[in-house]
């Protein structure tokens, strides 16, 4: 019995690294062809959030997940043009900077456009309870969203992996004065890939936002975990940030199963013993620019 | 072309309307209240109802002529974290000259202040923090407690929880925030279900920044409790309430600790079982039915519980100050000790106590609305009766001086 007890906070904890995965996994595209922390990125998750609930109140639940996104993805491009872009070259501690500002203001504004109060969000009643498969029992509402989830990764890694705009992306990780050389301008690639990262955060918020609180420090929150997974999957590498955020989910699950006091601490834990033994991460690759 | 003399033009007077007001407030000899409350962090939320709330009892004061003929000035401002709240404590002692400290909602901050008021010898009246060691081993005798502590909050749904027969023979399972509060709340909570023929069959610590509860509610599946009993502060308990809507588990759920602004944050449907309170706004009373009308003509929404707590608090400083003629520390502490009565908007008047200062006063569970009974999104709790019973003395709720390590 014990046995299946650990085994259902295990899958539990697989669905949880879904949940992890969206915002890490733009953190980590974004860092790895341009060479910037965004330390913004949180703020985009909330503000996910709060365009859905937003829209959600006068077109629908679904309306709100489908077009949030879209509307933030479009501040991303505002974002990488006239901020994000001066500073691909420039010092690291500039771009965190600005970036960490940013988040500040963001923050701010989000506290003056709808107030510190938390806004109250619900999900659609046939969303609601859970469904018992076999032994374990899932939550409706976080298969949905697993759903989500499997299907936009899916989507990413066919774009970076089987497309000649993934081929540049790529190309451009490793190599961006080869690519130049070759006639190549990086820069609308880069645009494309700020606002994908964009987009999927705030998709993440708009899907969050029934589970968890809406405030305007939501943002802050979760950067910290993402930016946990993309530390422990290693820059640059897509299946280490999935491995990672999967990773953290199933880790997160055991702990709380035996010393729940220290379920949050947990993926710390994780990420300081991933680089006392792979510094670059589980499957980081070596980027010379960074080196 | 703007030239250098357009600039001092602009500079005069710019200084002149910062000036000015200065000298006309001295002349007036207005005064000074030094408000602290977390604006921002995982409280601020409750902070900006304790300004709204302040602000319009400082305006009725002033507009009905001041206190002793002097306007009363409240200085608001984020205590941020602890630290940053003795720091600024010390500050308006020292450079403001503020004439008494009030507000804060953090247990955390409220201790580090009450620390300040005592190294000065000021008086504090610590508003919104509910834990009961602020009342207990930590009390000094120059601050005045206004908000219920957690034994009140546990007493307040404990007996509706007792009554409904969710505590006698019945296996209770815990969940407590891992800090100051939330193991004050869990130690209250424990000797009330031991009081009352409840087994504690879990109790897990989580720490402030749990966002995710869904590993938690599987433990809970497994332990099969009667009856799911949360200890959790501040935002943690909308998420709980949230993912415990969203996973649907059968077991009735209670908590002892719960402000209405995060009832409402947990949104349409989502929230269930017994919860307590100090106010709120549907209390029938006709003072608290004006503060409510008057709230909502500003603010478009009815006040939350810290609103409403700090506009009475502000009206029992305003009292003292009439009554003594004075602003003087020795004075105020002399009267708020003498058990003088205070109008709480509440059916029976409070008072503090004075071995503890903490005012005593009535509190309330509360269930949730059938769906589809909400006039309003604000309005989907459901208003229990007073406790204590109107036959029986108010002090009954809170905890006995053989429970209580103050000495003043």
């Amino acid at each position: 019995m014990q046995v299946l007890f650990l085994l259902e906070q295990v899958v539990n904890g697989l669905v949880l690294g879904g949940y992890y995965l969206l915002i890490a996994l733009g953190l980590s595209l974004i860092f790895s062809v341009g060479g910037v922390v965004n330390l913004a990125h949180g703020a985009f998750y909330a503000l996910g959030a709060y365009v859905s609930l937003e829209i959600a109140q006068r077109l629908g639940f679904g309306a709100g997940v489908a077009l949030s996104p879209v509307a933030v993805a479009l501040l991303g491009i505002a974002f990488e043009r006239f901020i994000l872009r001066r500073f691909y070259t420039a010092d690291p501690i500039l771009s965190l900077l600005v970036t960490f500002g940013l988040a500040l203001v963001a923050e701010q504004a989000i506290r003056i456009a709808w107030g510190a109060a938390p806004l109250p969000a619900s999900m659609p009643q046939a969303f609601k309870g859970a469904v018992v498969l076999g032994d374990f029992l899932f939550s409706k509402y976080r298969l949905f969203l697993l759903a989500v989830v499997a299907t936009v990764l899916a989507g990413i890694w066919l774009l970076l992996n089987k497309t000649s705009f993934g081929r540049v992306v790529r190309a451009g990780i490793q190599r961006p004065d080869m690519v130049a050389a070759l006639g190549i301008r990086l820069q609308p690639y880069m645009t494309t890939i700020v606002m994908l990262g964009v987009g999927m955060a705030a998709l993440g918020g708009a899907l969050f936002a029934p589970i968890v609180i809406v405030h305007p420090a939501m943002g802050a929150e979760i950067l910290t975990v993402a930016f946990v997974v993309v530390v422990i999957g290693g820059l640059g590498s897509f299946w280490g940030v999935v491995l990672a955020a999967l990773l953290v989910g199933v880790v997160r699950g055991i702990t709380t199963h035996f010393v729940p006091a220290a379920s949050e601490a947990s993926m710390y834990l994780l990420m300081f013993l991933v680089l006392m033994f792979r510094p670059r991460g589980l499957l980081g690759e070596r980027i010379e620019k960074f080196e | 072309m703007t030239n250098r003399r357009d600039i001092l033009k602009a500079g005069t007077a710019g200084a002149l309307a910062l000036g000015f007001p200065a000298i006309v407030r001295a002349q007036s000899a207005a005064i000074k209240i030094g408000h602290l409350t977390p604006m921002t962090g995982f409280l601020g939320a409750l902070g900006v109802y304790a300004v709204k709330g302040i602000q319009i009892a400082a305006e009725e004061i002033n507009a009905a002529g001041g206190v002793m003929g002097r306007r009363l000035d409240v200085m608001s401002e984020d205590s941020v974290n602890p630290a940053t709240a003795s720091t600024k404590a010390q500050r308006m002692f020292e450079q403001d000259k503020v004439d008494v400290l009030m507000g804060e909602i953090n247990s955390a901050s409220a201790k580090t202040i009450m620390q300040v008021a005592d190294r000065n010898k000021r008086l504090f009246m610590q508003i919104g923090a509910r834990s009961d060691v602020l009342r207990g081993k930590d009390c000094n005798r120059y601050t005045f407690h206004v908000d219920i502590p957690v034994t009140v909050m546990v007493n307040a749904a404990g007996q509706a929880l007792a009554r409904e027969g969710y505590i006698k023979g019945k296996k209770i399972y815990f969940l407590t925030s891992d800090y100051l509060f939330g193991h004050d709340l869990a130690k209250a909570a424990k000797a009330f279900c031991a009081a009352n023929g409840g087994t504690v069959v879990g109790d897990e610590l989580t720490a402030t920044d749990t966002t995710d509860f869904s590993p938690f509610l599987l433990k809970i599946r497994q332990a099969k409790p009667d009856l799911v009993a949360t200890n959790l502060g501040g935002n943690q308990v909308t998420n709980f309430v949230k993912q415990y809507a969203e996973f649907g588990l059968p077991f009735q759920v209670a908590g002892f600790n719960l402000n209405t602004a995060d009832a409402w944050a947990a949104g349409d449907g989502n929230l269930a079982g017994i919860w307590p309170t100090v106010w709120h706004h549907e209390l029938d009373t006709p003072g608290t039915q004006a503060f409510v009308a008057k709230f909502r003509k500003i603010h478009g929404q009815p006040p939350e519980n810290h609103a409403w707590i700090e506009y009475v608090s502000l009206k029992v400083m305003a009292q003292a100050m009439n009554e003594t003629k004075s602003v003087d520390t020795e004075k105020l502490i002399k009267y708020f000790e003498s058990g003088a009565q205070f109008d709480l908007l509440k059916k029976r008047n409070g008072y503090f106590r004075a071995w503890d200062h903490q005012m005593i006063q009535e509190a309330y569970p509360f269930t949730v609305k059938p769906k589809g009974q909400a006039k309003d999104k604000w309005d989907f709790l459901k208003f229990g009766a007073a406790v204590p019973a109107p036959d029986q003395p108010l002090e009954s709720i809170n905890p006995p001086k053989s429970a209580n390590a103050c000495v003043l």
